[in-house]
């Protein structure tokens, strides 16, 4: 039970930093749901755009990724 | 060795893990113990040096028979560079065809680094930011560059956009100049951070395998779930490698687009 105030303050911020990789997780959700509820539709017209739902998924989770770098920088750099 | 030795036990006499699950991320020289300088031989070039080998082993051996029925090693290099080509030619264009060596390049390189660390007690190059940085710093600046020798000062049309409302314009152009500056930065780490997370979980149930060990009460439940959840893990880790190194390339491809084409 050692430690210092500062420190235990950067383990929770990377705990609450976490929360974050939530609201990606929503999105790459809601990115790959309305996909597959467009491509059921219209299956046809649906191979020629699963590049762009890749896109879309990789923009929604950069940011889940940045929070998961934030958590990352709490742990180990500070 | 040594040292690893010696860390686990002051883990596991914490109370800890045997093993920390980052320590397989721990960059050392391949020869002695000595400090890691510039021109160090270490595990990271080791891994390179064999995703290299991997590479010019697939390619190279893949197209000297040129046989008009491929082989197996013809057609999973045929295979790849169809797949590679039709990207290009679908997100950036017919123009972009010219930069299609430099994609092809950057794919199979993250591709097979990617599954040469999925191999258990290798290294993953592309967990480290330092290597995902430079590709994509790569990629930014010659894609920046590329726009203005392509297009001089019209490239700045880029962030420019003029299908929304005057007023609107100012505030766009400072979103869209922010948004291309953090491209290099989301384009790294998105890479780097997949792959580190996925085999840290790996590790952290690793470390919950050998329960049994310990107790063989808890053990009994938490060792067979622990060995169906690295399992299960690995596979999903399986294919995050391959969908990693796809984005990454049709990223590339977007922004080359841009730079190609930046009148909306």
């Amino acid at each position: 039970m050692e430690g210092d105030v500062v420190q235990m303050g950067a383990y929770i911020g990377a705990g609450l930093a976490c929360t974050g990789m939530g609201g990606a997780a929503v999105g790459v959700g809601h990115v790959v749901g309305n996909f597959l509820s467009g491509a059921l539709r219209n299956p046809s017209a649906a191979g020629g755009q699963t590049a762009t739902m890749f896109i879309g998924i990789a923009f929604s989770e950069a940011l889940g990724i940045f929070s998961f770098l934030v958590a990352l920088l709490l742990m180990f750099a500070v | 060795m040594a040292t690893e030795a010696a860390n686990g036990a002051e883990h596991a006499e914490e109370g800890g893990l045997v093993f920390h699950p980052m320590d397989q991320f721990i960059v050392k020289p391949l020869f002695g113990d000595g400090p890691v300088g510039m021109f160090t031989i270490t595990n990271v070039t080791l891994w390179m040096a064999l995703t290299i080998l991997c590479i010019f082993a697939l390619l190279v051996l893949g197209s000297s028979s040129r046989s008009l029925v491929p082989g197996r090693i013809q057609s999973i290099a045929e295979l790849a560079y169809g797949f590679i080509r039709k990207m290009v030619e679908d997100v950036a264009g017919k123009d972009a065809l010219p930069y299609f060596p430099y994609i092809m390049t950057l794919f199979m390189f993250i591709v097979f680094s990617n599954f040469l660390g999925l191999l258990p007690g290798s290294f993953t190059t592309t967990s480290h930011i330092g290597v995902t940085a430079v590709l994509a710093m790569a990629v930014f600046l010659t894609v920046t560059i590329l726009g203005f020798v392509k297009h001089g000062a019209g490239f700045l049309s880029l962030f420019w956009i003029s299908a929304a409302p005057l007023p609107l314009r100012p505030i766009l152009a400072l979103i869209e100049v922010i948004s291309y500056f953090v491209r290099p930065v989301s384009h790294s780490i998105r890479l780097a951070g997949n792959m580190m997370a996925g085999h840290a979980v790996i590790k952290v149930f690793a470390a919950f395998a050998p329960m049994i060990l310990i107790s063989a009460g808890i053990g009994l439940v938490v060792t067979p779930l622990s060995i169906v959840a690295i399992t299960a893990i690995y596979a999903l880790e399986m294919l995050v490698a391959f969908i990693q190194a796809y984005v990454f390339t049709i990223l590339t491809c977007v922004y080359l687009k841009d730079a190609l084409h930046p009148h909306h």
